[in-house]
């Protein structure tokens, strides 16, 4: 469903692409790994079109990922992203966070959007949030809100550009159950993050970036587990044992 | 005292009808001048070249004159280009046109203030940038930029007094007027300074109110 070949991407003079080649098939769970830096979220950032890439191509379902070209307002639709630091629309409640794409973008009918939204909130466990604003939520609630305004798109696919990496500890399984009930459903996702439990139980594959290249790729536990490439390794060390 | 009541009272109709062309100009200055504001602001931020370049060129050329110039202008120089204005007219058009380029760098720092994970969230769910802007970040712009949009209020109300360089007959002018033909320069200014303080203080207040709304450490 996503494929990219060759995508390269430049800040400046640094290069933070050097060649991506990969993909994602429908109904997968892909998991991108690698130490900061390495171009995790620019990747997730050129699929979805909030960057412009530099070579390369990315397609979604065939169709070519073009920042300048109208059709990326389809494919934002259709890939929808899950934030680091949530970005709810603040001055709106969880139900018009929920609702505001398929509303106004999509043009749905209202009450089939709202009655959609609830079902949506209630099924990440915020169904007594409808009114809540975001300032009235915990981080963990916020990021549940995000969840269900990405699902309200009824996306192909959900990116998540480190879902849980601005939460609290104790808040963070919240997010990850969420995410896990998603997977098992067949959902679609590509997820950057530094829950190695997470990636090891419900990915699929994972993908370990290091510097703008992929090292290592392969089924979640392989990699996980029994590592082979030496940057790989030390990453895991690192990330499983920092003390 | 009771000579300055006495007088004040015999006054006060005079400049309470000045009052009124004061109102009228703050008003219609305030209505052109935030309308035009907003627009060089958005061209700013469009993030098209040409059109933020004209924007810039056009606020700093307008904050780089002294309004009381630009009014001369359009009252005295434009009907040789054909475009006869009235004063009241002109005052309006004058300052409106004078003081959207404060208003610009005003919308355009708030708009700025707006977090950048709002954009990318807004067009990660597919909007486009008016829609963005209309639904997503101007109305949280509002609340970073009312408390200095009051006192962009105040200082209008205050310069509505350069209308009177071109015969607007506004409070200011007036009191003018009417010192100049009793000489109770005293009664005549006192009662002028008071009736724009009687505006501007509860506007100041409005604007203290609003800071206390929204503007830092204020609850949402």
């Amino acid at each position: 469903m996503i494929e990219l070949s060759g995508v390269t991407k430049s800040f400046g003079t640094h290069q933070v692409l050097k060649g991506i080649t990969g993909s994602v098939q429908r109904g997968e769970v892909v998991c991108l790994i690698g130490p900061s830096g390495s171009g995790k979220s620019t990747i997730l950032r050129c699929i979805n079109g909030l960057e412009a890439y530099d070579g390369g191509s990315i397609l979604i379902d065939g169709a070519r990922v073009d920042r300048a070209d109208r059709s990326i307002v389809g494919i934002r639709t259709a890939m929808a992203m899950v934030f680091q630091r949530f970005n709810l629309f603040p001055h709106r409640t969880a139900l018009e966070n929920v609702v505001e794409g398929p509303i106004h973008v999509k043009k749905e009918p209202p009450a089939q959007a709202l009655e959609r939204g609830r079902d949506l909130l209630a099924r990440v466990g915020l169904a007594d949030k409808f009114g809540a604003y975001p300032a009235q939520l915990s981080g963990g609630q916020m990021q549940r809100v995000a969840i269900a305004r990405a699902l309200a798109m009824q996306p192909k696919a959900i990116l998540f550009d480190e879902p849980t990496s601005a939460l609290d500890p104790e808040l963070v399984g919240e997010v990850l159950g969420v995410m896990k009930s998603l997977a098992e459903e067949g959902m679609t996702m590509l997820v950057v993050t530094h829950e190695m439990g997470f990636a090891r139980e419900v990915a699929d594959r994972v993908l370990f970036l290091d510097g703008g290249v992929i090292v290592e790729e392969g089924a979640a536990r392989e990699v996980l587990s029994a590592p082979r490439n030496p940057r790989t390794q030390d990453f895991l060390r690192r990330v499983l044992k920092p003390i | 005292m009771q000579a300055f009541l006495r007088d004040a009272a015999q006054f006060l109709p005079l400049l309470l009808q000045g009052l009124k062309f004061t109102i009228l100009v703050t008003l219609g200055s305030l209505a052109l001048s935030t309308a035009l504001g907003l627009v060089w602001a958005l061209m700013r931020v469009s993030g098209i070249g040409w059109l933020a370049f004209v924007a810039k060129t056009v606020v700093n050329i307008l904050r780089g004159i002294p309004i009381l110039v630009q009014l001369f202008y359009i009252y005295f120089v434009f009907p040789e280009f054909g475009l006869a204005l009235s004063a009241l007219q002109a005052s309006i058009i004058g300052l409106g046109i004078a003081y959207s380029a404060y208003q610009s760098e005003n919308f355009r720092a708030g708009i700025e203030a707006v977090d950048h994970g709002q954009i990318e969230a807004a067009q990660s769910i597919g909007m486009g940038w008016g829609m963005m802007m209309r639904r997503v970040i101007l109305p949280q712009a509002v609340k970073i930029v009312l408390p200095p949009y009051g006192n962009i209020m105040i200082m209008m109300l205050k310069d509505s007094s350069q209308a009177s360089t071109i015969t607007v007959a506004e409070l200011t002018l007036q009191g003018s007027l009417l010192a100049s033909s009793t000489f109770k320069n005293m009664t005549v200014y006192t009662l002028v300074a008071l009736l724009y303080l009687s505006m501007s203080l509860p506007l100041i207040a409005v604007v203290g109110w609003l800071e206390r709304r929204f503007g830092k450490g204020a609850k949402r």
